[in-house]
């Protein structure tokens, strides 16, 4: 009896451990893979010049510039709407209200669609029905500038994907606003507007940089939400106004992985355009926890 | 001793407050003098701070309160539905317990009321926050250092620089919460010393668990107990006569 106990327990430890050992396995042969098979690529060269001889060679310049913008105009919408709707959340609504229910109700489902759901949405949503009706108003007939992928409908698709991530991690930051520093700026005859943006917002500026990095990181990552709203396969010149399509890093390893007429001979440029797709998220995720970090610490003080 | 014509400032009748349905204070009426130190004391919970945040309606903060009763500063109802809370609470400024500067430089925790008012000009600001620091004698402690943060101030020296943050507004009435509970001894000497200087100038209201403070300070004294006023009189009176055995038995320290 005594010894199958012992024999069970030393097994549970067996197999909780290669579970574990086996998720650290799974990392470093993904990363070793993706390192060994791209860093041969990795060139300064490759990292500036764009795609030549029918994607078969040169390098993701463009696709570098398209992910910049786009998660730049993301950001330029998601980050104040999301900022506002944190602090209406958590400074206007009685938090047992309905109101602050239903929103927090939202927001966790807005987190929890595919983010192909985004990607259709946006197609119906932004292009087919804000766009269509953009062109029926605004330019000649028969004309298309609106009604199409672009990269203004692709950033703001993103947007609604990574708005939760903004919301929450700004809400978190305003909430560890001390209250004693509000009930010091009211007492001095401050209005609440006033005490938000002199003292809340200010202290809490780290949070909402967070929010715009996590933001950024996820989105940087997502290829779903941009498929049918603005992403292009390969374009000759770099987007210049908000109605052009763009080229992005997760997209073009997608489109070189499964629709290039020789994936054995591209192998290196997706293995090296993955790579920077990784080391930038990495490189943001990373910035993001240090900021996080940096400001728990700093309101423990 | 304040004579006893001195103006009537802060009148309350009758009144009652409930956090939901906890009763914290009963059937309150007392009469506050101008330019006195009046000084309320009483065991923990006895809703002395409740009372003293009547006055600048910093209860509204807090969700599920009911006020009855009236409260009225200058003959002026503070709790009627179209007084401006904000001017309130540039007429009435408030010192809490815990020291709380603005993670901000020592000058711009001093200008912060002043520009919410909308002064910008640099030389009117500089004059408001030499005038209020001198008042709150802080001003030769950190005239070398006033862009440097307030939060490398000592304790005492911070609570000195909310009392210079509070003066910024020109208030006619201080509000104190236990203004000294977390200072050392020299630090509440000081600031003690600074509540004999300013009323001369302003209205001063003072929660304090600290018997020989309140003694030391104030003109007036008010003893509540269980959301009750108990007594209110003259310090001496209190201190040396009073008329109840329980406030006797409390200022004695036989309970509480």
């Amino acid at each position: 009896m005594k010894a199958s106990k012992k024999a069970t327990g030393a097994g549970i430890v067996l197999l909780t451990g290669l579970c574990a050992f086996g998720i650290i396995g799974v990392v470093v042969f993904v990363m070793g893979t993706i390192i060994a098979g791209g860093h041969g690529m990795m060139t300064w060269k490759f990292l500036t010049s764009a795609p030549a001889q029918g994607m078969t060679a040169g390098g993701i310049f463009p696709a570098i510039v398209g992910t910049f913008f786009l998660v730049l105009i993301m950001s330029i919408v998601g980050v104040p709407v999301g900022t506002i709707t944190a602090i209406y959340l958590s400074e206007y609504v009685r938090q047992d209200s309905w109101i602050a229910k239903s929103i927090r109700f939202a927001v966790n489902t807005l987190a929890g669609i595919p983010s192909i759901v985004f990607g259709l949405f946006g197609l119906g949503f932004f292009i087919q029905f804000v766009g269509r009706n953009m062109d029926r108003l605004f330019t000649p007939e028969g004309q298309l500038v609106w009604g199409q992928p672009c990269i203004l409908w692709a950033s703001l698709t993103m947007a609604l994907l990574t708005l939760p991530v903004v919301i929450v991690s700004v809400e978190e930051a305003v909430r560890a606003v001390p209250k004693e520093l509000r009930e010091a700026s009211l007492a001095l005859g401050a209005t609440k507007w006033e005490t938000i943006i002199r003292i809340v917002l200010p202290n809490s500026i780290t949070g909402i940089l967070t929010g715009g990095i996590l933001a950024v990181s996820r989105g940087a990552g997502e290829v779903a939400p941009i498929l049918f709203t603005g992403a292009a396969y390969f374009l000759p010149h770099l987007p210049t106004k908000l109605s052009d399509q763009f080229m992005e890093l997760g997209y073009h390893v997608y489109i070189m992985s499964t629709q290039s007429t020789n994936v054995e001979e591209t192998a290196g440029i997706q293995y090296a355009t993955t790579l920077v797709l990784l080391l930038l998220t990495f490189a943001l995720n990373f910035s993001a926890i240090y900021l996080r970090y940096w400001m728990r610490k700093r309101s423990l003080q | 001793m304040e004579d006893e014509i001195s103006k009537i400032v802060i009148r309350a009748a009758a009144v009652s407050l409930w956090y939901g349905a906890k009763r914290a204070l009963s059937d309150v009426t007392m009469e506050i003098r101008e330019k006195c130190v009046t000084a309320f004391i009483g065991p923990s919970g006895c809703g002395k701070s409740t009372f003293l945040r009547l006055f600048n309606r910093m209860n509204d903060l807090i969700e599920g309160v009911r006020i009855t009763g009236s409260v009225t500063i200058d003959g002026t109802d503070i709790y009627r539905d179209s007084l401006d809370v904000v001017d309130l609470r540039r007429k009435v400024g408030m010192i809490f317990q815990k020291s709380n500067p603005f993670p901000k430089s020592v000058y711009e925790n001093v200008a912060y009321g002043p520009r919410i008012q909308g002064i910008k000009r640099k030389s009117d600001l500089d004059a408001i926050v030499e005038r209020c620091l001198r008042q709150s004698a802080l001003w030769d402690e950190v005239k070398d250092g006033l862009y440097h943060s307030a939060l490398g101030l000592s304790g005492g020296q911070q609570q000195r620089l909310c009392i210079a943050r509070a003066l910024a507004v020109k208030p006619e009435i201080l509000l104190m919460d236990e203004p000294a509970s977390a200072l050392d001894p020299l630090s509440t000497a000081k600031i003690e010393e600074l509540i004999y200087t300013l009323k001369t100038d302003y209205t001063i209201v003072i929660v304090t668990h600290n018997m020989q403070q309140a003694s030391r300070v104030s003109d007036y004294t008010a003893f509540f107990y269980m959301g009750e006023l108990v007594e209110y009189d003259k310090t001496p009176v209190m201190f040396t006569s009073p008329k109840l055995k329980r406030t006797e038995d409390y200022i004695t320290g036989r309970f509480g």
